[in-house]
Order: C-alpha cells, then sequence, then structure tokens
C-alpha cells in the first residue's frame, strides 16, 4: 500500500469525487464516467503543444462536462513537451457529438478489452467493478509508464479489500480518515481569503483571477470592516476550500490517508450496499465527510448533469446485461464501480502533472481554476438566445405579439452561426407542449414558458400605449428569452429536434391546442400534477428518503417563493408610491420655493425640488428594477419548481406501472397455479406466455423506473445548481442596479449640498 | 437631536431643557429641568414635573395676554400621539401567526424603534416650546411662565371643561369669521401688506409639502419593512435549502437586504426628522405668526371704529375727550402693535431661513452618508 506516493496519491485525488456520484445515482454515474474515460485516455495519449488553443477549441464543444475534464487535464499538462498536433482533439470532439453514442460505449469496451489484454493479473473479472478501477489505473500507467507496478499492486490491494474484506479495510482506515478531518479545517482557513474573493468576484469577469492575490486579500481584509458581511463571506469559502485539503494532504502524510479516502469511501458503499439503498450510503456518507463531500459533488453534479444525456442512453443499452439481476443487485455493482469508474478521468490529470512538477501547490491552484473555469465555462454556454423586437400583428382581438428570436451559436449542429426567426407566443407555448410531452415522461425538468395573460393581453390588443401594456410586454420577452435560454442551457433539450426547428426554421406550422395553457388552465394543471403528486406520494410507499427529502423541500421552496413573490410585488408597489409620492412632494417644494421670499432660500428649495424631481425618477427605475431582476426572477422559479413537481410527478407514474405490472403477473402467475392444479395444460401454455410478456413487461417498467428516478434525480441536482447560480447572478445584478442608483443619488444631494450652504 | 427646527441662541441667564419624560398610558409626565442666573427665580437650578395639558395652559395664557399681541406666540406643542404605533404593534400582534419568528421579532424592534422616535420627538417639540419662550426677551419675564418653570407642585391646571371647549371652538368659529372680513380691510402699512399675502401663500404652500413630505416618508418606511420581509423569506427560503452553495448565497444575500432594509429606514427616519419636522415646526409658526397678523389687524378696525366714534362724538359734540382718548388708545396699540410685530416678523423670516439652511444642509448630508455607506456595502458584494 505504501509502496510509493505518486501512485497512491493520484486515485485519493480522483477518489474525493466518488462520494458525490453516490450520491448523485449510482446506477447511472458508471457508465456516464466510462464515457469520460475515453476523453481523459485519448488525452493522456496524444498530448499537445498549444494547449490554451485546445482549451478554446474544447470551450466551444458543446460537450461541457467532458470539456472542463479536458481543460482541466490541459491545463496541467501545460509544461509537458509534447508532439502531436491539437487538431486530434478537435476531432475527437466533434466526432463524439455527432456519432451515435453506442460509438462511445464501443470504445469503452474496447478500452476494457485492452485493458484486460495488457495487464493479465488484472484482468481476473473485468465485468466486475474493481475491475473498472484497474482500467482506470491502466489508463495512468499509460500516461505515466513509470510506476506501473504500484499502481497495480496499489489497485491490487483495493481490489482484494474491496472484494474480500470491506469491513477490514474500512476499519483500518477510518482513524487516518477521523484525523484528516480534523486536520482540515486549518488549512481550509488558511486559504479563504484569496479563494474568497475569487468567488465574489467571479461574476464580474475573469480579470479578477489574473490580479495577484494580494490585492484579493486586500479587498477581503475591506470586506471585514462589516461585522456582518464576515460570517456570509466566509460560508461560502470554507465549504469551497474544503476540497483543498484533500489535495493538499498528500504533502502532510501522503500515502495512508488518501489511501483511506478512497477506500472508507469505497469501503463504506461496499460493506452498505449489500444492505441498505444508496440513499442512506449518502446520508451516512453525508455525516461523516460532510465538508469534502459536500463540495465536490456539487462540483461533480454538475457534471452529471451536462452528461446526462448520454448517460441514460448508454445507460439503457448497458442495463439490458444487467437487467436480470435484482435491482440490489444491480446497485451492487453499481456502486462499487463508481469510484474505479469515474477514477481515472481525473487521476490522468493529475499523473500528468506529476512528472513535471511534482509541486503540489501548483496542482491545487490549477484545480481550483479548474473549478473556476468549470463554472465559468457553465456559465457561457455556446449558444446565446435572444428574444427582442416584440411587434404587434393585425388588429383587433386577432392581434398578437410576435417576437423576433435571434440565436448565436458556433454549434455545428446547426447550419448557421447567427440566424433570426420570428416566433409569435403561442409558438414558445407550442414548444413547450412538445417539450414536455416527449421529455416529461422520461423525469426531465422542461423549463415553462410564462402564462397566457388574457388581461395582459387584451390591453395590448386593444392597442391602448400606455405604460402598463408597455411594461407587459416588455416583461413577456424578457420571461421568454429567459425561457429558450433555460430550453438551450439544458444539454439534452438543446438535442431536440424541435428545438432546432424552432430556433432555425423560417415558417413553423401553427401551435395549436395551446389554448389549454392559457392563464387559469396553466395554473390549474400545476395544481393537478401537485395534487397528483401527493396523492400518489400516499400510495407510494417511498423508498427513497433522497427523493422525499427533495419533494418536502420542494414544496417549501415554492411556499417560500411564493410568499416572496407577494412580498417583492408589494416592494414594487411602495416604490412606485414613493415614486409618486416624491414627485409630488418636489411640485410642492417647488411651489414653497416661488412663494419663499428669501432669494437663496428660494433657489435652495426651488433646487430641492429637481433633486426631489430626480429622485422620483430614481425610484421609478429601481422600481423596474426590483420587478425585473427580482419579482420576474422569482415569478420564474414558481414556474420552474411546479415543473420539477411535474417531474416527480412522473417519476411517480413510472413506479405506478411498475407495480401495476408487477400486480399483473402475480395476478398470472396465480392463475398458472391454479390451472397447474387443475391440471389444463392448453390454457396453461397460454398462461405462460402472458407471464412471460408481463416478466418482460415488469422487467422493461421497471427499468423505465429506474431510468426517470435516476434522470429525476440529475436533474433536480442540476436544477438546484443552476437555480443557485442563476439567483446569485441575478441578485447581484440587481444590487448592480442599486448601486447605480446609489451612485446618481450621491451625485445629486452632492450637488445640491452647496446650494443648501449658499442660503444666507 | 437637540433643537432640530429652530435655532436659538441661548441665553445662559435662562436655560431649560427637558432631560426625562415618562409616560403613562395616555399622559406623558415631562420633567422641567431649568438652570439659571436669574435673581427673579428662588434657585438657580431645579426641576418640575409638567404635562402636556400644561403646555397647552402656559400658552393659552400668553395668548390671551394684551401685552403680548405684538409678539408671535410660540406654537403650542402637537399633543403627544403614540397611536399610530400603538395601532401598528397591535397588528404587528395579529399578524405574528403568518411570520417567521425572526421576521416578528424584527418588526417588533423596528415598531419599538419608531415608538421611541416618537416619544422623543414629543419631548423635544415641547422642549423647543420653552426654549423659545426663554430665549424671548418679552416672553421669558412672563409671570406665568415662571411659575410654569419654578412651582414646584402639581400646576392641576384646570382641565378645560366642555362648555369652555366649546367655548373655544365658538372663538375660533368667530376668529375665522374675523379674519375673513378683515382680510378685506384695506392695509394701510405696505410691509404688513405683503407680510400678510405672503404668510397666507406660504401657510398654504408650506401645509401642502408638509403632508406630501409625509407621504413620502412613510413610503419609505413601508418599504424599509419590506425588505424585512424579504430578507426574513430569503433566510427561511436558503435554510430549507440543502445545497450547500445556496445557503451560502441566501444567507448572504440576505445579509444584504439587512442591510438595505437598515439604510432604508434610516433614510426614511431622517427625512423624517429633519425635512418633515422641520415644515411642520414652521407650518405651526406661520399660523403663530398669521395670529399674530390677525391681532394687529383687529387693532386696526379697532383703531377705525375708534375713529369713526371719534368723527361721530365731534358731531354730536359729545363724550369728545373719551371718544378722544379711546381712539388715542387704539392707535397707541395699534402702533405698538405694528411695531412690534415688524420686528417680531423680520426675526421670524432670519429664524426661519436659519432654521431651513441647517436643516436641509444636514439633511443633504446625511443622504449623502447613507447612500454612501450603501454604495460601499453594494461595490463589495
Amino acid at each position: 500500500m505504501d509502496t510509493t506516493l505518486p501512485p497512491a496519491s493520484q486515485p485519493s485525488d480522483v477518489l474525493m469525487e466518488p462520494p458525490s456520484d453516490l450520491m448523485n445515482d449510482p446506477l447511472i454515474e458508471p457508465f456516464s464516467s466510462l464515457t469520460e474515460n475515453k476523453p481523459t485516455s485519448k488525452i493522456v495519449s496524444e498530448p499537445s503543444d498549444d494547449f490554451v488553443d485546445l482549451t478554446n477549441n474544447l470551450a466551444d464543444s458543446p460537450e461541457d462536462a467532458a470539456e472542463s475534464v479536458l481543460a482541466d487535464v490541459a491545463i496541467d499538462t501545460t509544461e509537458i513537451p509534447l508532439d502531436e498536433p491539437s487538431d486530434d482533439f478537435v476531432d475527437i470532439f466533434g466526432g463524439e457529438t455527432e456519432a451515435p453514442r453506442e460509438e462511445v460505449v464501443i470504445a469503452n469496451v474496447t478500452v476494457k478489452a485492452a485493458a484486460a489484454a495488457d495487464k493479465s493479473e488484472v484482468t481476473s473479472d473485468v465485468t466486475d467493478p474493481p475491475g473498472d478501477l484497474k482500467t482506470g489505473s491502466d489508463f495512468e500507467q499509460e500516461a505515466n509508464e513509470t510506476a506501473t507496478d504500484s499502481i497495480i499492486d496499489l489497485s491490487d490491494d483495493l481490489l482484494s479489500s474491496n472484494a474480500q474484506k470491506p469491513p477490514l479495510a474500512s476499519d483500518q482506515f477510518v482513524d487516518p480518515l477521523v484525523d484528516f478531518l480534523s486536520d482540515a479545517p486549518p488549512a481550509a482557513d488558511a486559504k479563504i481569503p484569496s479563494r474568497a474573493t475569487v468567488d465574489l468576484f467571479e461574476d464580474e469577469g475573469n480579470d479578477l483571477f489574473t490580479e495577484p492575490r494580494q490585492t484579493k486579500s486586500a479587498k477581503q481584509q475591506q470586506k471585514s470592516l462589516f461585522g456582518e458581511a464576515d460570517e456570509d463571506l466566509f460560508g461560502e469559502p470554507l465549504g469551497a476550500t474544503t476540497k483543498k485539503p484533500v489535495i493538499k494532504e498528500p504533502k502532510g502524510k501522503p500515502v495512508p490517508t488518501k489511501a483511506a479516502r478512497d477506500v472508507s469511501n469505497m469501503g463504506g458503499p461496499l460493506q452498505d450496499g449489500y444492505t441498505a439503498e444508496p440513499a442512506d450510503i449518502f446520508s451516512e456518507e453525508a455525516v461523516t465527510t460532510v465538508p469534502s463531500i459536500k463540495k465536490t459533488s456539487a462540483v461533480n453534479s454538475k457534471t452529471n448533469g451536462v452528461h446526462s444525456e448520454e448517460d441514460t442512453d448508454i445507460f439503457a443499452e448497458a442495463t439490458v446485461e444487467l437487467s436480470l439481476d435484482s435491482p440490489q443487485e444491480e446497485r451492487k455493482k453499481g456502486v462499487p464501480a463508481v469510484p474505479s469508474a469515474s477514477a481515472p478521468s481525473v487521476s490522468a490529470a493529475t499523473s500528468l502533472a506529476k512528472p513535471q512538477s511534482a509541486s503540489l501547490e501548483e496542482l491545487d491552484d490549477d484545480e481550483e481554476e479548474e473549478e473556476e473555469e468549470e463554472e465559468e465555462q457553465e456559465d457561457k454556454f455556446d449558444i446565446s438566445i435572444s428574444v427582442k423586437d416584440p411587434e404587434k400583428i393585425g388588429d383587433g382581438m386577432n392581434a398578437y405579439m410576435a417576437y423576433k428570436v435571434t440565436t448565436q451559436t458556433p454549434l455545428p449542429m446547426f447550419r448557421n452561426k447567427t440566424f433570426t426567426v420570428r416566433r409569435r407566443f403561442s409558438d414558445f407555448l407550442g414548444l413547450y407542449e412538445k417539450l414536455s410531452e416527449k421529455h416529461g415522461p422520461n423525469g426531465f425538468i422542461v423549463p415553462p414558458p410564462p402564462e397566457k395573460s388574457i388581461l395582459g393581453m387584451t390591453k395590448v390588443k386593444v392597442g391602448k400605449e400606455d405604460s402598463s401594456s408597455a411594461d407587459f410586454v416588455e416583461r413577456r420577452r424578457a420571461a421568454l428569452e429567459r425561457y429558450l435560454q433555460r430550453i438551450v442551457h439544458h444539454p439534452s433539450l438543446l438535442q431536440d429536434p424541435d428545438v432546432r426547428e424552432f430556433l432555425e426554421r423560417e415558417e413553423l406550422p401553427r401551435a395549436v391546442g395551446t389554448q389549454a395553457l392559457s392563464g387559469a388552465g396553466f395554473l390549474k394543471m400545476i395544481n393537478k400534477a401537485t395534487d397528483a403528486v401527493s396523492k400518489m406520494t400516499i400510495k407510494m410507499n417511498e423508498s427513497d428518503v433522497w427523493f422525499e427529502e427533495k419533494l418536502q423541500e420542494v414544496e417549501s421552496a415554492d411556499q417560500q417563493f411564493r410568499k416572496l413573490h407577494v412580498l417583492v410585488e408589494s416592494l414594487v408597489v411602495h416604490r412606485k408610491e414613493l415614486s409618486l409620492n416624491t414627485a409630488s412632494f418636489a411640485k410642492s417644494t417647488a411651489m414653497l420655493g416661488s412663494a419663499e421670499d428669501n432669494t437663496a432660500l428660494s433657489r435652495a428649495l426651488s433646487q430641492l425640488a429637481e433633486v426631489e424631481d430626480k429622485m422620483e425618477q430614481l425610484h421609478q427605475d429601481q422600481a423596474t428594477n426590483d420587478t425585473f431582476n427580482f419579482a420576474e426572477l422569482i415569478a420564474d422559479y414558481i414556474r420552474l419548481l411546479g415543473s420539477v413537481r411535474g417531474s416527480f410527478d412522473h417519476r411517480m407514474k413510472a413506479w405506478q406501472r411498475w407495480q401495476d405490472a408487477q400486480a399483473a403477473l402475480q395476478k398470472k402467475r396465480e392463475t398458472e397455479a391454479k390451472l397447474l392444479w387443475a391440471n389444463k395444460p392448453d390454457k396453461l401454455q397460454l398462461v405462460k406466455e402472458e407471464i412471460a410478456e408481463w416478466e418482460v413487461k415488469v422487467t422493461q417498467y421497471e427499468r423505465d423506473f429506474d431510468r426517470v428516478t435516476a434522470t429525476v434525480r440529475k436533474e433536480v441536482v442540476r436544477f438546484d445548481k443552476e437555480k443557485a447560480r442563476n439567483f446569485k447572478r441575478e441578485i447581484i445584478n440587481y444590487l448592480e442596479c442599486l448601486l447605480q442608483s446609489q451612485q446618481q443619488l450621491i451625485k445629486y444631494w452632492e450637488a445640491f449640498l452647496p446650494e443648501a450652504k449658499a442660503i444666507a | 437631536m437637540r433643537s432640530v427646527s429652530v435655532d436659538l441662541n441661548h441665553d445662559a441667564s435662562l436655560l431649560i431643557d427637558i432631560p426625562d419624560a415618562l409616560c403613562e398610558r395616555d399622559k406623558v409626565k415631562f420633567t422641567v429641568h431649568t438652570k439659571t442666573t436669574l435673581s427673579s427665580f428662588q434657585k438657580p437650578d431645579f426641576s418640575v414635573p409638567r404635562q402636556h395639558e400644561d403646555f397647552i395652559w402656559l400658552h393659552d395664557t400668553l395668548v390671551e395676554t394684551e401685552d403680548y399681541a405684538g409678539l408671535i406666540i410660540p406654537p403650542v406643542p402637537p399633543k403627544p400621539d403614540f397611536e399610530s404605533p400603538r395601532e401598528k404593534m397591535h397588528k404587528l400582534g395579529e399578524g405574528e401567526a403568518t411570520m417567521t419568528k425572526e421576521e416578528y421579532t424584527k418588526m417588533k424592534q423596528e415598531l419599538e424603534a419608531e415608538y421611541l422616535a416618537v416619544f422623543k420627538k414629543t419631548v423635544q417639540v415641547h422642549e423647543v416650546f420653552l426654549q423659545r419662550l426663554s430665549s424671548h426677551p418679552i416672553l421669558s419675564k412672563d409671570r406665568n411662565f415662571q411659575i410654569f418653570l419654578e412651582y414646584d407642585q402639581d400646576l392641576t391646571v384646570r382641565r378645560k371643561n366642555a362648555k369652555e371647549m366649546f367655548g373655544g371652538f365658538f372663538k375660533n368659529m368667530v376668529k375665522s369669521a374675523d379674519e375673513v372680513l378683515i382680510s378685506g380691510i384695506k392695509e394701510v402699512d405696505d410691509f404688513f401688506e405683503q407680510e400678510k399675502t405672503f404668510l397666507l401663500d406660504y401657510y398654504s404652500k408650506i401645509k401642502d409639502s408638509t403632508a406630501k413630505a409625509e407621504k413620502m416618508t412613510r413610503s419609505h418606511k413601508n418599504i424599509a419593512d419590506d425588505y424585512i420581509h424579504i430578507s426574513a423569506t430569503l433566510n427561511t427560503l436558503s435554510a430549507d435549502d440543502s445545497t450547500a452553495n445556496k445557503k451560502h448565497c441566501g444567507g448572504y444575500y440576505m445579509s444584504s437586504f439587512v442591510f438595505l432594509q437598515k439604510v432604508e429606514g434610516r433614510v426614511a427616519s431622517d427625512q423624517e426628522l429633519k425635512l418633515t419636522e422641520l415644515l411642520r415646526y414652521y407650518m405651526r409658526d406661520i399660523q403663530a405668526a398669521k395670529d399674530l397678523l390677525y391681532r394687529r389687524a383687529r387693532a386696526l378696525v379697532d383703531y377705525e371704529n375708534s375713529n369713526k366714534a371719534l368723527d361721530k362724538a365731534r358731531l354730536k359734540s359729545r363724550d369728545i375727550p373719551q371718544a378722544e382718548e379711546h381712539q388715542k388708545q387704539c392707535l397707541q396699540k395699534f402702533d405698538k402693535l405694528s411695531e412690534s410685530g415688524k420686528k417680531e416678523l423680520t426675526s421670524f423670516k432670519g429664524r426661519r431661513v436659519v432654521a431651513f439652511r441647517k436643516n436641509l444642509i444636514e439633511m443633504a448630508e446625511l443622504e449623502i452618508k447613507h447612500a454612501k455607506l450603501l454604495r460601499t456595502w453594494l461595490a463589495m458584494v
């Protein structure tokens, strides 16, 4: 186990991530991360000179997750002299995006086979989960070409400990882990300042990253002047940096701790995997290693979310092999495979960096930046959509609003880089209908469009050019833009032909039946779904704690969001009132100024009136800011939460179907027994056929349910992530608007001050 | 917090303040503390308990004193009004169930602060009233004023009974009817003519401004209250969320909303203090000045009437000396009134300008201060 430092540390770096995989969904993860294997292994074998270009290219490619991994690798490989052209990279990527997913799987299999052929000792059983780990380590070996033996030793060790005596393994390593945990906090503290600033400013631009650390820490200090602020500012960094100590760890006590981490993580699942549900594993893990796992999971889940689309397909195929096993067994296989499977991707990265600079400190930085970059990259998806120029077409009650939808993207799946189409509101609704029909049952969270508003639209139709109808149109335009952006930023929805058609095609067939979505109808639908969910929950014996908790969370979030929405609306109303009152005060002050007989005071008063006039404008702008940056965002999330619940609902439905099928199968079996007893061979044959049929159905439905469950899980994780990011961005945006108005306010009052002083 | 609305140049010989006040149900007991070097007082330093009604009594006796007709009698302080915070407190209690505990606590704190502010303001206006009396060269010598300050027992001012209340009401009616009558009288003096038009105009304007400013401040307060609820809801929202990231965000933004609320609340209370109070005070002061003009006009009418009476007497050759005497008295009274009125109004003008200047500067500075604070905070976020 403690033969050599580098190989041992590699898996550990990698294995920080597994727990999160476990949390996400053990069933799918192995396969998804296997797909990651391919790109990474390629990188290992064909590095590139100009990796900067490479990263750029990669950033343009649609596969965000893989890309981030690649980007990481690329960063790590900076200093490695490499011969092969970077073109290959892009090719691989291009190929992968367009190529059918089976190819990935095949590639995987071949890799596995190759690994098996290479190392005979390791290949004792390729199909076994630990075998995957070895394939992972094989990649490392290819990359490293130095410490091959030790890695095998390690993996052998791991293999044996995992496969044969999990309890022992965990026993051995629990202690170091505890040590490590107690050690971690100080380390994390040390890192906080720089990290905190990075995080705070990440939305403002990259340049801050490149700035020297000193500035950051200086800013940090400034911030700490605010008593309240501190806690909050530090709240995140602590969570964020907990990842670092883990990486840093190799320095301090290299082998045992890291290995302990691996094995305890793996050992846990193994131990529990046989008896308990994956969710349990998660909760147990969470208790013991909360901080680090949480963060890693957050980072990882992102990757997973992006991959999800591929995953499901692969999964579908992959499960065919496994489908004969009981779900329990399936899980058993899935769980142990998780850590090993996801291992190679990052370990390859680390191992590449190692030969050049053993400095782990650097690695830390890299990793840190990787994280940032990952986040950044997700921010700027390669497709940007804008909805502009709302235009009223037609007259009277047949009038409708058409919007210009402009798409800008370098993605090869579109014919042009930039294109614009005109769409009317019902087209947007139609798109949603299609998408939710197609993807809803699979557990995807389809972003909902804004509701139809009969009142608002009637006003527009009647043609009143007052501010409220302009306000309405602008609100709707922004909501539609956000709606489309959410769709195209969803990796699987982007692939949908209907989305492409919506964005690209000149003429769309008129969407019909969108009336069902109008106003109250839409709300009713959501409510119905909610009711159904609650009803089903009672019926369904929820075996998954995660879902139970999540559902509750969603419910309460929904409630809170609704409350918040009401509050923000009232804030807007009050702000508008303030604006009005300020205006009337300004007028009144102007009158007072004209009545005043002291010239200087009179002037000051009329100046004050002017200031108040400007304030009125500021308040008005602020009210708009309240509305657009805050109230609308919340309204969006109320709608989105409805969709989330819808996806939960679909999961229930899948479960219901499975249960029904099982009941039917049970009945058939009973009939069979009866017939057997009654000795009626002719009918028996028929029933047997039916049983076979139902058995197939049951397995299929069960698989469906598992798949939907996995998708929902992934989707919800993605949703949470998005939500957090979205909120952060929007609120920062909001506060920035506020900042600007404050700046204006200062200007106005400062201009007024000398006037007041001039009163003699 | 001291004498916000009026800038008084204190005469060290008579210093008055209200260091303490006690609120018992509807009554507020003020402790009036006097420090003096004047020999007319028995002790150089003493305190007496006084109620709002005592202040009213003092004001009324001053107004009724003939000799002070030519002076602007400082406006009587408004009755302590704790109704609005009390009512709000009541409402809050009713709405307790709909709020989170934290939200409730915060709202309560806010209301308590508001209550305290109202209380302080009440004490302050009463103090200002006394200080204006004490700084006035003639009024400070008033016997009743000295009794008010010195008499250490309860003044047991006769509270107005119903009849007197009605009488007061009737008097007001007569006065306003008179005002209408008198306003038609041709003014002999340009200064007073100007002053009259100015004050009438100014009064209506300032009344309007005061109402508007009040509304504006209230809106500000509403916004501050909204922020409280929003931050509390955000807090619950983030507490519910299991994602570590979100938790941080929620708390983080919640704290910014708490901050927003604080700043907005402070802007509101400062506006209230510096602007609304100023306007309100001068609204009352102008009313007092208008009363002075009314009294002068009354005297003018008396004088004119006495002139007519004298003419009549001369015509009838009867009671001429009496009429002459009366006419002379009226003229004297009117002249005296005009003279002191002129002085008073001029000083009032200067006082008003100074007070406006001071308050406007202070308000502008406070606005800048708050905005800068908020800006610094936001820039860091």
